[in-house]
């Protein structure tokens, strides 16, 4: 998922390998030549593959080490962590399953993929909970080992799905992997317990044969790794080393695949692997480096957004200082109190904690001070589905608090765009002095895509004076300073920190008297303020929004935030069918583009995909008037392709 | 008044600027008119804070003042130095985000019995668990003053209020106890109208490292008029109040000499009358006892409803390391360990690839 890329715009994701899901040869490649090994080798241009196993089988270690050999390798691609809210849901049940799906290609791409083309079962269960998804003739590698009569009757297969038929419309690989790997470390002594947890290494391997991917990081991460623990180290990687052999040798592998470098997909540059919460938290670094002011970041530990707190807490050498406090509302406190003492103050949270710090964020608005919250959402209400992603704390973040108290709003829309739109959020809290929301989720937090690592030198100067001196001059010829007297251009009052001689003052969440500071409960004076404090949002300063519309279409499909990759594949396949469609995504969702309202008349139709109840269009109904067409998801899974170009399709057609 | 290098013996205060001239109590009065209630304890307060502050001789751009919401919330307002009066409880958190951020600051919280033991309980005990570097001014007045007049987690058992007409059934904090079972490392109480106390009280609080606890008995004369009359009167408060002093014997009484002593059977302390024989037994006050054991058993030794034997004094003030020095000597350390953060080599890691045009 490269989102700087446009010249493969148009290279349709083919739809007919999410109804057959077989391993295709591109239209334009040669099939058959032959490896090393004497075994056929087939070329690719692209591969999903799923990875399911119980929550204890290390699904989710094995597929970020695939991703890791992949993007080593140069591929484009984009990944689906999906995993249950229990840290050890009970054994062998469907609830338990884990899974990682990644999606990889030679060209560019937008989306983890619709349906994985190999799936790996390391379980009854993980092939009960996934198969729905795998299409017909796709690849399934089963550890034979799990298949017995009790892992089975526990997820309600009466007879094996192996061995009756049911499994005949794929290219199934039995393997015993438990058995193989025992095996494979018989001379290293292990309990067989131990010994047995190296069989999702024993998996790796194979599938690290099956795609040629490059295997010295994977042996280098695991000495890491078990660096305290050499026999442990050296068990993993022979058991790593035993799957790809077993690959090469074994007759049931005939074939093994090529998915070439995506070397036209990405402009020159160095390239990293990246999920969005490693991306935002360096951007939260980057942001306070730019601004040459200490980060401080006030959290409390949630799911998904405990990874940015865990991450800068390992960057103190960049006076980052990370406070874990005792709630939620503490740690905006905290945050918003290290805003006052001039760093730039951020708090990290989901839809839960953004509730609980409601009243800190209107105190911030009141304040007037920089501040960033940051909401992973996930699925809602309440506790809801806390590792599964969702849009529909965009309300929240855009009406959750008491009186009038407007906070800008950005959003991210892929995994590495979590970096740029941290670096965007900072520059409006510091150049306008106010909170701002950054609503990323948990699809972009764990997902993650290659990222062009940019030139620091390139990155935007976000360095904001603190006021220095008195700014006001009385009819007496008084040189005062006056803390709530407005910049005439972007309205935000001067940040004067405690420390600095002269500019004592005092502010509070009590209306106050324009320009001094002031308690004041006069009416006409609070009207004032309220209009005041909206027009600075208002007036916020933020890009035009883009149309991608290259064949005049009549219909424009606007989304926000992470759909971005869904919606730009669904628009590929449809462009590709000669349906034309128009595609606009917003970064800016407080306050819109200034040019919205324009792009939007443009258009016969708005259709607007969320994975919400349709919050952006009841926005956009009620700013703009316009009819805009809801399309929702809100089962907790990104949307598919194939399911949006469906939707658009017959919005086009209606 | 001591010597101010006396005072600043404290390493931490040393991180506070100092005041280039002499200041005197008007440098610390804002411009704001105070709009507290005719004869309200809180104008005692301020003006007794106001006066010490002269005495501390630090930098007044370098002290901040940080409230929740309340009547005596509304303090950072009358002072001419920084300030913040924020939201219901929440104090703590903001001035803990200040002063871990911020050691070259003198940050201090006004709270009340509402804002700090009500809504704002949590923080308040995680910040004394911390040892953050804050000093913390909880006027204690029994009562909701700016509610006009419902009963505090501090109210007697069956105080009859606006909001329980048959008499409020939960029972009180004794915000002293409370706050040494939150492990606060510095605990102390006084009482409004008593200027010299409270100003001895203010600059033990001051000399010390890490949060501060002082709980001022204030008196709301317009809805719990005379609810520390008891401290106040002369004659009753001789046999009321226990005036507490570090390495001196527990004595009070007028008539009777009456003191403290450990009751052998038990291990509690108990109010006795002084005689020749037990005399000996007569407890001296340790404020800086390691033990907090001893300093929980005299927050107790007061009747919750009488208010008789009331310690007032510093309780317990003991040395342990201070979150903000921790939290910065962590940054020093990871400098030394890892050098100072580049931003290039942190965005490129380790696992890169290359793509030529």
């Amino acid at each position: 998922m490269t989102s700087q890329v446009s010249s493969a715009a148009e290279k349709a994701e083919e739809a007919n390998d999410a109804v057959l899901g077989g391993q295709r040869a591109p239209l334009s490649g040669t099939t058959g030549t032959t490896g090393g090994d004497g075994k056929e080798v087939r070329r690719l241009d692209r591969v999903i593959i799923r990875f399911a196993g119980d929550s204890g089988d290390g699904m989710q270690l094995t597929g970020d080490r695939f991703t890791s050999e992949t993007a080593s390798f140069g591929n484009d691609l984009s990944t689906l962590p999906n995993f249950p809210a229990e840290i050890r849901a009970p054994a062998g049940t469907l609830p338990g399953v884990s899974s990682f799906q990644l999606h990889f290609a030679d060209h560019d791409i937008l989306t983890p993929g619709d349906a994985p083309n190999v799936l790996v079962a390391m379980n009854p269960a993980a092939l009960k909970a996934n198969i729905d998804d795998v299409p017909r003739g796709a690849e399934i590698i089963v550890n034979t080992d799990e298949f017995t009569k009790r892992p089975m009757a526990k997820v309600g297969y009466a007879t094996s799905p192996l061995e009756d038929g049911s499994l005949e419309a794929y290219n199934v690989h039995p393997v015993p992997l438990t058995t193989l790997t025992l095996e494979a470390l018989k001379e290293f002594g292990l309990p067989r317990k131990e010994a047995e947890r190296s069989k999702n290494m024993f998996a790796l391997g194979l599938l690290s044969w099956m795609y040629h991917r490059p295997t010295e990081g994977t042996e280098t991460f695991l000495r890491q790794k078990f660096a305290k623990k050499p026999q442990i180290a050296e068990a993993n990687v022979a058991a790593f080393r035993a799957g790809w052999n077993f690959g090469e040798t074994t007759e049931d592998f005939a074939v093994s695949y090529e998915v070439a470098p995506a070397t036209q997909a990405f402009p020159t540059g160095t390239y990293r692997n990246i999920s969005g919460n490693l991306a935002l938290s360096y951007g939260l670094i980057a942001a306070g480096q730019l601004a040459d002011l200490p980060l401080y970041l006030g959290s409390y530990p949630i799911t998904p957004a405990s990874d940015i707190l865990h991450e800068l807490s390992r960057h103190k050498n960049f006076g980052v200082r990370t406070f874990q406090a005792e709630d939620e509302i503490a740690g905006i406190g905290a945050a918003l109190g290290a805003a006052f003492g001039g760093a730039l103050g951020v708090t990290t949270t989901s839809g839960p904690g953004v509730a609980l710090k409601s009243e800190t964020i209107g105190l911030a608005v009141s304040l007037e001070l920089p501040l960033l919250i940051i909401d992973i959402q996930r699925g809602g209400p309440s506790t809801g589905l806390p590792t599964k992603t969702e849009q529909a704390d965009l309300l929240q973040a855009m009406f959750g608090r008491n009186g009038e108290a407007p906070v800008p709003i950005v959003a991210p829309q892929t995994p590495a765009d979590c970096f740029d739109a941290a670096i965007d959020a900072a520059r409006i809290a510091l150049t306008y002095r106010t909170p701002v929301f950054l609503l990323s989720d948990g699809y972009l937090a764990n997902g993650s895509e290659p990222w062009r690592i940019p030139e620091t030198a390139t990155l935007p100067d976000l360095k904001t004076p603190f006021a220095t001196g008195p700014n006001h001059t009385l009819a007496d010829g008084t040189e005062v300073f006056w803390p709530y007297k407005r910049d005439p251009q972007t309205l935000a009052r001067p940040w004067a920190v405690p420390g600095t001689a002269g500019l004592e003052h005092r502010i509070g969440g009590i209306e106050k008297q324009d320009g001094t500071g002031n308690i004041s409960y006069d009416p006409a004076n609070h009207d004032f303020m309220v209009r005041t404090r909206q027009a600075k949002i208002d007036g916020i300063e933020v890009p035009d929004i883009q149309v991608d519309d290259p064949a005049g279409a009549r219909t424009l499909v606007l989304g926000w935030g992470s759909t971005y990759g869904p919606i730009t594949a669904a628009v590929r396949r449809l462009r590709a069918a000669g349906a034309p469609i128009a595609q606009a995504h917003l970064r800016h969702l407080n306050p819109f583009p200034k040019n919205l309202g324009e792009v939007l008349k443009r258009y016969d139709k708005v259709v607007v995909p969320e994975m919400n109840l349709g919050q952006l269009a009841m926005l956009l109904r009620a700013k703009y008037l316009v009819d805009a067409h809801s399309y929702n998801q809100v089962n907790g899974m990104p949307f598919k392709a194939e399911q949006l170009a469906t939707a658009l399709k017959e919005a086009i057609d209606a | 008044m001591p010597d101010t290098d006396e005072l600043l013996h404290n390493e931490l205060l040393q991180l506070v600027p100092k005041a280039e001239a002499k200041q005197s109590m008007k440098d610390f009065k804002s411009d704001q008119e105070v709009r507290w209630c005719p004869g309200c304890g809180d104008y005692a307060v301020l003006a007794a804070v106001q006066g010490f502050m002269p005495e501390l001789g630090l930098a007044k751009e370098n002290i901040t003042f940080v409230s929740g919401i309340g009547c005596s919330s509304r303090f950072p307002y009358y002072m001419n130095t920084y300030g913040m009066h924020s939201i219901h409880g929440r104090a703590p958190s903001i001035a803990t985000g200040l002063a871990t951020s911020r050691r070259d600051l003198s940050v201090w919280v006004v709270t009340g019995d509402g804002d700090a033991l009500s809504i704002g309980g949590n923080h308040l005990i995680h910040a004394l668990r911390r040892n953050v570097n804050l000093k913390i001014l909880l006027f204690n007045n029994r009562i909701y003053g700016l509610t006009k007049g419902q009963y505090s987690p501090t109210s007697e058992l069956g105080k009859i209020t606006k909001s329980t007409p048959m008499g409020s059934l939960d029972a009180p904090f004794n915000p002293v106890s409370l706050a040494i079972g939150a492990e606060a490392t510095f605990v102390a109480r006084t009482v409004d109208s008593d200027r010299k106390h409270l100003t001895s009280v203010l600059r033990a609080a001051a000399e010390h490292s890490g949060t501060a606890l002082v709980e001022i008995y204030q008196n709301c004369n317009i809805f719990n008029d005379g609810a520390f009359e008891v401290l106040k009167d002369k004659e009753q408060a001789a046999e009321a109040v226990i005036r507490l002093e570090h390495g001196r014997p527990i004595l009070f009484g007028s008539q009777e000499p009456k003191g403290v002593v450990r009751d052998p059977a038990t291990g509690d302390l108990k109010v006795v009358a002084v005689t020749e024989e037990n005399r000996s037994q007569v407890l001296v006050h340790d404020a800086h006892a390691e033990s907090p054991t001893t300093a929980f058993a005299l927050s107790r030794i007061a009747d919750a409803d009488t208010l008789h034997h009331t310690p007032i004094g510093v309780l317990r003030s003991v040395e342990r390391p201070v979150y903000d020095t921790l939290m910065s000597d962590q940054l020093d350390a990871a400098v030394e360990q890892n050098g100072k953060g580049d931003l290039g080599s942190l965005l490129a890691g380790n696992d890169t690839w290359t793509v030529v045009g």
